[in-house]
């Protein structure tokens, strides 16, 4: 198999980079940061009430207003690691003059995509599972109460889904290696996309919402009702919107609905968690939606190195 | 027995013709050079022999095996030393080979033998620990040669091997390229643009202008396809070069023509009158300081063929 030492040498670049160590610097920071000040606010609640449940799962979503929770972190900073790790992936090795030679020994050429993208993807969800349980950690010896089976269920889930969220980015600066030539342009363009998506969908779906359905506050009900999941569903084209969704559905079991209800539909519900596969249903479209982006902007990678010249390679 | 062999390779991106019907026979344990200028298609030839780009039209066969439809197998047998290699800046020469070993499935013991007997060959082993990020254009294009051996191929792709190196690095590339054949019996084809290190190394040479391959063959008869009928040009540089002289020597039997040229006379005949030349000078008196039969050179043949296309 051609895949297992590129994908070796790829793993020991990526781990000896100055690139990732600066990242896992700034991911640390940001994660003991939230979880520390989580795990606070955490505290104080549960000396006023103490009896709660999935009070685990809230040392990664819990915020104190100033600091947002660790979910929102990886939200956010995950795909700067996706993008540090992808972005000249194929175009530094052209740039280097050692593609040719790479692509002159005995090995399949789909082997020096597959290997550096699961190199990628492997070094990725090792820091990201290194973080969780550095999180984990800090938070258990701060609040003091174990995570039940069903958290750690959670918590497995949502490890995937970021996985994924992650190697979205990793796929698409991989796709901008190949675009691109020079490997900051391809950074910055994967970058824009980052930016783009993070908070320029989030505005424009605003914007365009309006555009259809203009609300004040005298509207009627279903006028305000098509703005916001008009809304909803332009901003869905953005991975980063689907990823908090599925997380915050999965991390908090009290959360019962992601799209907008009504007054009445809420009034006499009996307040309580929804089950896990519950939970999983109600995310299962977004999570869906995020594999889906990632398989296919890595597909679209793949085609394109396969069919490329490797003139213009 | 060839070891490759092209019927009618072509190659086209778009309505441009980058190789244009090439028929090339490589006989094993030779140097062939094929000798163009840029964009001639000389690499485009490599890579279709390689099977890392797909010929329009026609076949190739490299050590018995199509390189379109077996690329592997081809790979396995055959190296590639790109035009402008590059290697890994933040690994060690010995890392970049171990890579390249690895790529080629050696079992580790093998393969730290062939690194070093590749370093050695190539008058690096005393630095194959640094990294390749501090060595000279020179280094990196030996560290190529090295790389090129660790799959101990039959036959042996050079693209532009001497690009862009001083004069020692030169000489250094071209004797390293002369061993492969001599002591390892490699076969090896080598693209260039430099007439002078083609004509000093290669076995067989074929031009090739503007996709085509415009002749090809042994030096020396490719001189001769140039030749027009044998005609002979004698250099001749005599004190005092008088007119008396240039007379006589317009009287030796067989001299067709003799024109003056700067402090020489240049003899045109159609037979070898040296001999006869050497006698006439030194009837006439005169000391002889120059005489030299003009040989029909690579330059000649190469600046032909480019102007006639």
């Amino acid at each position: 198999m051609g895949i297992i030492p590129i994908f070796r040498k790829e793993i020991g670049d990526h781990l000896g980079s100055r690139r990732f160590v600066i990242l896992m610097v700034l991911i640390v920071l940001a994660s003991v940061s939230a979880t520390y000040v989580a795990a606070q606010s955490i505290q104080a609640d549960l000396t006023q009430h103490p009896d709660q449940s999935f009070v685990f799962l809230r040392l990664f979503t819990a915020s104190n207003g100033s600091l947002p929770g660790f979910a929102s972190f990886v939200a956010f900073l995950g795909p700067l690691l996706g993008v540090a790790f992808g972005f000249d992936a194929i175009n530094s090795e052209q740039s280097r003059g050692t593609l040719g030679r790479l692509l002159s020994q005995p090995i399949y050429r789909d082997n020096v995509i597959n290997g550096k993208f699961l190199a990628g993807l492997a070094t990725i969800s090792v820091s990201l599972l290194a973080i969780y349980l550095l999180v984990s950690g800090l938070g258990l010896r701060m609040i003091g109460v174990p995570p039940s089976e069903e958290e750690i269920v959670r918590l497995a889930i949502f490890f995937v889904i970021s996985v994924f969220y992650v190697g979205f980015w990793l796929a698409l600066s991989t796709l901008f290696s190949l675009l691109t030539r020079q490997a900051a342009t391809s950074a910055l363009g994967a970058l824009s996309v980052w930016l783009f998506m993070a908070i320029f969908v989030t505005i424009v779906s605003g914007l365009v919402a309006s555009a259809f359905f203009p609300t004040n506050d005298n509207s009627p009900v279903q006028q305000v009702l098509d703005n916001r999941t008009l809304q909803q569903n332009i901003a869905r084209v953005s991975p980063s919107n689907l990823y908090e969704e599925a997380t915050e559905a999965i991390l908090s079991p009290d959360v019962r609905t992601i799209t907008p209800v009504l007054f009445s539909q809420a009034q006499g519900a009996v307040p309580g968690s929804l089950k896990l596969d519950q939970s999983l249903l109600l995310v299962w479209p977004d999570v869906t939606g995020v594999i889906a982006l990632t398989v296919v902007c890595f597909g679209v990678a793949y085609a394109m190195f396969m069919r490329q010249e490797i003139r213009t390679l | 027995m060839s070891l490759v062999e092209t019927e009618h390779l072509t190659k086209r991106y778009g309505t441009r013709t980058a190789v244009n019907d090439l028929n090339l026979t490589l006989d094993e344990g030779e140097i062939f050079g094929l000798l163009g200028p840029n964009g001639a298609g000389k690499t485009t030839t490599i890579l279709m022999l390689l099977g890392l780009t797909e010929p329009s039209e026609g076949r190739a066969l490299v050590a018995g095996m199509d390189p379109t439809r077996d690329p592997i197998n081809v790979k396995r047998v055959v190296s590639y030393l790109p035009e402008n290699v590059g290697f890994y800046d933040d690994i060690s020469a010995a890392g970049n080979l171990r890579y390249t070993a690895e790529l080629n499935r050696l079992p580790r013991k093998v393969a730290e033998e062939r690194i070093e007997e590749a370093l050695d060959d190539v008058g690096l082993l005393d630095r194959a620990d640094d990294k390749v990020g501090t060595f000279s254009r020179g280094m990196r294009q030996r560290l190529g040669i090295a790389d090129v051996l660790i799959k101990e191929p039959r036959l042996v792709f050079l693209d532009e091997p001497t690009l862009a190196l001083d004069p020692d690095g030169v000489n250094h590339i071209l004797e390293l390229i002369t061993r492969l054949r001599d002591e390892r019996h490699m076969t090896i084809l080598l693209s260039s643009h430099l007439l002078d290190q083609v004509q000093r190394i290669c076995d067989r040479i074929g031009i090739f202008v503007k996709g085509k391959m415009v002749a090809q063959g042994r030096i020396e008869d490719l001189g001769m396809q140039l030749a027009t009928n044998g005609a002979h040009v004698v250099e001749v540089e005599a004190e005092p070069l008088s007119d008396d002289l240039i007379e006589t020597l317009r009287r030796i039997s067989g001299v067709e023509a003799v024109e003056r040229s700067h402090k020489m006379v240049l003899v045109r005949s159609n037979c070898d009158l040296r001999p006869q030349i050497v006698k006439a000078v030194t009837g006439a008196r005169a000391h002889l300081l120059h005489l030299r039969l003009q040989t029909v050179g690579l330059e000649q043949i190469y600046f032909r063929y480019f102007r006639e296309n």
